[in-house]
């Protein structure tokens, strides 16, 4: 296979979480880089104007005055034909908000490392998913990394899954502030041209440079087309699955780790599975394989892509199991219980009243498998919300989590659903 | 110097059709900077009048390759566009050459755009900011601005019975904020003076790195006039120095057309109807008190030409 990797060519380097993003970044050689410094990605943009300042990169780099600023000019870039990138967390992402929905809008195939941290008030630099959870519904693809090394991979392939021609939608890739972005692990780098090769020539569909041929871009919808318009933009969210799926797989050829919508671990035969995503399903594998040593039917469902949601695959992975806890790391403050929950409920929903799914060669097995689920009367599901404000998550919080859904399982007794997790009440 | 003869023969970039207002100021602004260009030119766009009036859905205006995002951005996102031609030039993708205009109302530009055109301007990107300044949100409904005049009345800062003024405060006086800033050319103008302003446009377009163009823009809505009249109320303006025409080229300041007799700042404010209420009686004070203000910053403005010039 061409650009296959040799063993002898593999570069193998401890980095940190900022560190694997920015060597990405440069791999990527964006046309243009707009960012703004904040904790805890400040790295990623000191990293990069370095590659500027030595002349490794072609970027045009713009050091804007704020990160509405950063997005704002990303998008001018991107609208002009450029691969245009930007890097943000937190209340700097908060900043950018209007202008994640504009960029989705306008089908701009943007993409951008977000390295999450909590949200003010009150103020604090570490580790949740309150920022990027915030902008669940604004049209970007949303995925998530575990560590390091899934951080850079899953950034090389959002080139990809935002410039495909059936997609062309903005994508963040999200790792976790602190634990992820500034711990040091082991990670497998490829060949510059590798990357180059995988994510090939970007051929903008339009240009505001292309001046023989002049576009309007950001025209005013009234009543007579916004809706039309909007429901493109949902349309475009239906193929990214599918899209990630392929990408995923190319990308295990050439690299031998291949990337899935999520990452069922020892999910298959599971009583009691978590679902969780970010650098906690690390630690909650750990726990599963202790479990397992103890013949526990213990599994786990890692998010991967999280917008658009994949619901029916995810559906079909947890329908097996008996109870299920779901993990988030930020909270909706709606007395509904964390958004990842509030999404895994409504997806099993359909399941247990035998309506799963949308039409399609996947859904015929899902059917099957929605109907034995049925009866099973469906999985039982509860919600912790943890680690706010970078709260460590450690072994045993995640062992208790496991014993309650034994005990739910034993019982048939699922009790409070939104529990808080390792916080003083 | 323009000629008139030369420009009436350029094509029209922006065409008629849109759904401005009669006597509306900002197309005219738009066909005048728009006439000074000869390179191929693109076109950011902040929201308001002049984005509503001709982008509406699956009608566009322009002839030109065009990019609105949102209101308080069109200098970033004009950025943006200039970094990726710079990256797409140097790595020989593009050949042309290509120039690229902001255009932005006083509420974009003075108020909540101001932070992302300070940044832009430092940053030193080769663009012409251009403010259509007509001195209050309009697109909204004459909201004030801080380029609203001191006595103007819009209905956030109406002339009432106990607050007579109509606005209390002065304006931001923005040409100078971005002189300020020391780019390379500054200069504020009006669509009543279309040799003068065609002259600043050209020179904001020719030198290298960013320039700014601050023009008055008569809305006949806001200012409650005759919309035959748009034309004629900036020559108020100018004549009674309340906007004098001047630049700051490379850092010298240079008036640009001296009124050959100095016009009571009642010229300008009569008629409109925005400061209809300041000819009250009791109200005598406040004339007084713009008069004295226009006066201070006339002279100012004339020290720093002494100065620069």
């Amino acid at each position: 296979m061409a650009g296959s990797l040799e063993q002898e060519t593999v570069k193998f380097v401890a980095m940190t979480g900022n560190e694997a993003v920015a060597e990405a970044m440069r791999q990527i050689n964006p046309d243009v880089v707009a960012a703004y410094p904040i904790t805890p990605q400040t790295e990623i943009v000191q990293i990069f104007s370095t590659f500027v300042a030595d002349g490794l990169v072609k970027t045009e780099f713009v050091t804007v005055e704020s990160e509405h600023s950063a997005m704002s000019a990303t998008i001018g870039a991107a609208a002009a034909g450029a691969r245009a990138m930007t890097a943000t967390s937190s209340q700097g992402f908060a900043l950018m908000w209007e202008m994640l929905y504009i960029a989705a809008g306008l089908r701009l195939p943007i993409v951008m490392p977000v390295v999450n941290r909590a949200l003010s008030s009150p103020i604090n630099i570490h580790c949740d998913h309150s920022d990027t959870m915030g902008a669940r519904d604004s049209g970007w693809i949303q995925i998530f990394s575990e560590n390091a090394q899934e951080a850079y991979d899953n950034l090389i392939q959002a080139v990809r899954i935002a410039e495909s021609r059936d997609v062309l939608l903005p994508a963040m890739v999200c790792m976790d502030g602190f634990i992820v972005s500034h711990g040091m692990e082991s990670v497998k780098l490829l060949m510059d041209e590798e990357v180059r090769g995988f994510i090939g020539e970007y051929e903008p569909a339009y240009s505001l440079l292309d001046v023989d041929h002049p576009i309007t871009v950001g025209a005013l919808d009234f009543a007579d087309w916004y809706f039309e318009h909007k429901r493109q933009e949902a349309a475009a969210e239906a193929p990214v699955a599918e899209v990630v799926l392929k990408v995923g797989e190319e990308y295990g050829k050439l690299t031998g780790r291949s990337y899935g919508l999520f990452e069922a671990y020892r999910l298959d035969d599971a009583e009691v599975a978590v679902v969780a995503l970010g650098s906690t399903a690390g630690t909650a594998k750990a726990v599963v394989d202790e479990l397992r040593q103890k013949g526990v039917r213990a599994g786990l469902l890692k998010i991967r892509l999280y917008r658009p949601f994949p619901k029916d695959a995810i559906v079909r992975a947890l329908s097996g199991v008996k109870a299920i806890a779901v993990l988030d790391r930020s909270d909706t403050f709606s007395t509904m219980g964390g958004p990842v929950f509030i999404d895994i409920k409504a997806s099993m929903y359909d399941l247990m009243h035998g309506e799963h799914g949308e039409h399609g060669e996947h859904d015929a097995h899902g059917a099957q498998d929605a109907r034995e689920a049925r009866d099973m009367q469906g999985p039982r599901i509860v919600n912790y919300i943890y680690g706010l404000g970078g709260r460590d998550i450690d072994l045993e919080q995640i062992r208790k989590v496991y014993e309650r859904l034994q005990a739910i399982v034993a019982t048939g007794e699922t009790g409070e659903p939104v529990s808080y997790l390792g916080v003083r009440e | 110097m323009a000629n008139l003869r030369e420009l009436s023969r350029k094509g029209e970039l922006l065409t008629g059709g849109h759904r401005a207002c009669a006597g509306c100021g900002a197309p005219v602004a738009v066909r005048q900077v728009l006439k000074a260009v000869d390179t191929p030119v693109v076109v950011g766009c902040a929201t308001g009048c002049l984005e509503v009036t001709t982008t509406i859905y699956p009608y566009s205006a322009w002839n030109v390759p065009f990019i609105h995002s949102a209101f308080e951005n069109v200098a970033a996102t004009v950025s943006g566009i200039e970094a990726a031609y710079r990256s797409l030039k140097r790595q020989g993708k593009i050949q042309r050459d290509i120039q690229f205009v902001a255009f932005g109302g006083d509420g974009g530009t003075y108020d909540i755009g101001f932070q992302s055109l300070s940044g832009a301007m430092e940053r030193g990107h080769d663009m012409v900011y251009i403010c259509y300044d007509n001195q209050a949100y309009m697109n909204t409904g004459i909201q004030r601005s801080s380029a609203t005049p001191r006595g103007a009345a819009t209905t956030t800062s109406p002339a009432g019975r106990v607050i007579t003024a109509g606005k209390t405060q002065y304006r931001k006086d923005l040409t100078a904020v971005m002189a300020a800033h020391d780019i390379p050319y500054v200069a504020q103008t009006t669509i009543g003076h279309w040799n003068d302003l065609i002259t600043k446009v050209r020179k904001a377009f020719e030198v290298e790195g960013p320039a700014f163009v601050n023009i008055l823009t008569p809305c006949r809505l806001g200012w409650q006039i005759d919309p035959a009249d748009s034309i004629e109320i900036c020559r108020k303006a100018v004549d009674t120095c309340f906007w004098p025409l001047y630049e700051v080229e490379n850092g010298v300041w240079k008036i640009t057309l001296k009124p050959r007799e100095k016009k009571p700042i009642t010229e300008w404010l009569r008629p409109q109807g925005r400061f209809r209420h300041l000819f009250k009686p009791g109200n005598e004070k406040l004339i007084e008190e713009i008069q004295a203000d226009v006066d201070r910053r006339w002279e100012m403005l004339q020290k720093r030409c002494e100065v620069g010039g």
